[in-house]
């Protein structure tokens, strides 16, 4: 076994947690596969916000896929950067926000 | 960026037999990897026949103005491989009596080639229903002589197939050199002027996409649009269609993945994407490909690799249709490159 958390070569073997769970693993990638598909949204704006979940989970398997998925669509680097911009931004301002909730409690507790 | 190519640059994977020796070894030698003849033969596709000729690929030399990151040809100006007249009145003599629909001119950058417009000028004679150049576009603005190539173009209905791999400046000059994205884009802006590319013009213009780096083309159709959405909104472009194509493992793509240490997870990444689908319609099963001094090979690739067709007639000047029909085709793991997804040939996606 592995002594690392993360193995690159462990993203290929993805598909196999379907054997120890035959039925619920289809299920996933069947959804999987239907939401990246084009829809209201195109398959390419899909990458893109992929790729800022896959930072904001700070998922490097995710990383990885979907870098290479946006080279593959032409996808350039300045809108990938954006992109993790984007999710950045959400993730600090979702930080931020509970500023109020604790200003909240300040005004509160010593206003 | 190289300026020269591997053979001028001595590097060992100018040599064609290296290139094979590392095809085959490593992760496909040891078994990580199933080589393609097995992997073929899971699904009754071994051996691979050659079927009706349909297209005629004639490479008349390697000699190119251009020396691109990821050439399959190691193509660039130090390349003294040129077709002389002799064996293009040979491939003439075919040209007239071949059953093939298409007729597929390449290089290097074809144009420099000294009998170049004799050659389009003997051949349009012969009246092929799909005659087409291999143009890398620089080329028309590369020196005045060349300025007057798309009238050229257009006085003998040729069909003009472009490379352009990136509807941005920084990604074309990044595989293809500085300089080279405005120079195209100039080219397609004259070629558009006298008619080529424009939506019900006769004169066809398309595109060639293949990636700039170790990843394979997206879809085909999403990228077509991309491309027309980007060329249209930046510099008033138009083009008909455009052909996505895998960069294969060999010449300076596969120095380049060597270089890079990408070379192992590009072949997973081929294998894993592998398409029985595609193996029914690989170009090789419909294509004939003439090297510039006049030998037959099953595909462009091939004839890089120096593995020369399986059949009695082994050159331009013993071409017989019915013996090369039905001929086994040379493969080795660089075939995984035209099964990859919805597959990959000269004229784009296969399945």
């Amino acid at each position: 076994m592995s002594k690392n958390y993360y193995d690159p070569a462990d993203l290929r073997k993805f598909g196999k947690i379907t054997e120890w769970s035959e039925e619920l693993g289809n299920k996933f990638f069947d959804y999987y596969g239907k939401v990246f598909e084009e829809g209201a949204l195109t398959a390419r704006e899909k990458s893109l916000i992929a790729l800022a979940v896959a930072h904001t989970e700070q998922c490097p398997y995710c990383i990885d896929a979907y870098t290479k998925d946006g080279l593959q669509r032409g996808v350039t680097k300045e809108e990938m950067m954006e992109a993790i911009h984007v999710g950045a931004a959400i993730k600090s301002g979702a930080t931020l926000v509970h500023g109020v909730q604790m200003m909240n409690k300040v005004n509160k507790l010593d206003g | 960026m190289a300026t020269k190519s591997l053979k001028k640059r001595e590097s060992e994977l100018a040599n064609s037999n290296r290139q094979l020796e590392i095809l085959s070894n490593g992760i496909f030698q040891n078994g990580e990897l199933p080589t393609f003849a097995s992997k073929i033969a899971e699904t009754d596709q071994f051996p691979l026949k050659a079927k009706k000729l349909e297209i005629l690929q004639i490479n008349v030399g390697y000699m190119c103005n251009q020396v691109c990151e990821h050439c399959h040809v190691d193509a660039g100006p130090d390349r003294k491989e040129i077709m002389t007249r002799e064996t293009m009145q040979q491939c003439l003599e075919v040209i007239k009596k071949t059953g093939a629909h298409t007729l597929d001119l390449t290089g290097g950058a074809p144009e420099m080639n000294p009998d170049f417009r004799w050659f389009v000028e003997e051949a349009a004679k012969a009246g092929i229903k799909d005659f087409i150049v291999r143009s890398n576009l620089t080329i028309i603005r590369a020196n005045k002589k060349y300025y007057d190539l798309p009238e050229f173009f257009k006085k003998h209905n040729v069909h003009v197939v472009s490379s352009m791999p990136h509807w941005t400046r920084g990604k074309t000059d990044k595989q293809r050199g500085d300089g080279v994205f405005d120079k195209s884009i100039k080219a397609l802006q004259e070629l558009n002027a006298i008619g080529y590319g424009m939506p019900d013009s006769d004169l066809r213009l398309d595109l060639v996409y293949n990636p700039s780096g170790a990843f394979l083309p997206g879809d085909q159709v999403s990228m077509e649009k991309d491309f027309k959405k980007a060329l249209m909104e930046d510099f008033g472009i138009q083009f008909h269609n455009l052909f996505a194509i895998t960069n294969l493992p060999i010449s300076r793509f596969l120095d380049y993945l060597i270089a890079s240490e990408n070379y192992e997870d590009y072949m997973y990444q081929l294998v894993d994407a592998y398409n029985p689908a595609a193996v029914a319609n690989v170009m090789c099963t419909n294509t004939l490909s003439v090297s510039w001094d006049g030998y037959l090979y099953d595909c462009d690739f091939n004839q890089m690799l120096e593995l020369p067709v399986n059949s009695k007639a082994k050159h331009i000047s013993e071409y017989n249709e019915e013996l090369l029909e039905g001929r086994k085709i040379v493969i080795s793991q660089h075939c995984y490159g035209c099964t990859a997804g919805a597959g990959s040939s000269c004229q784009g996606t296969v399945a």
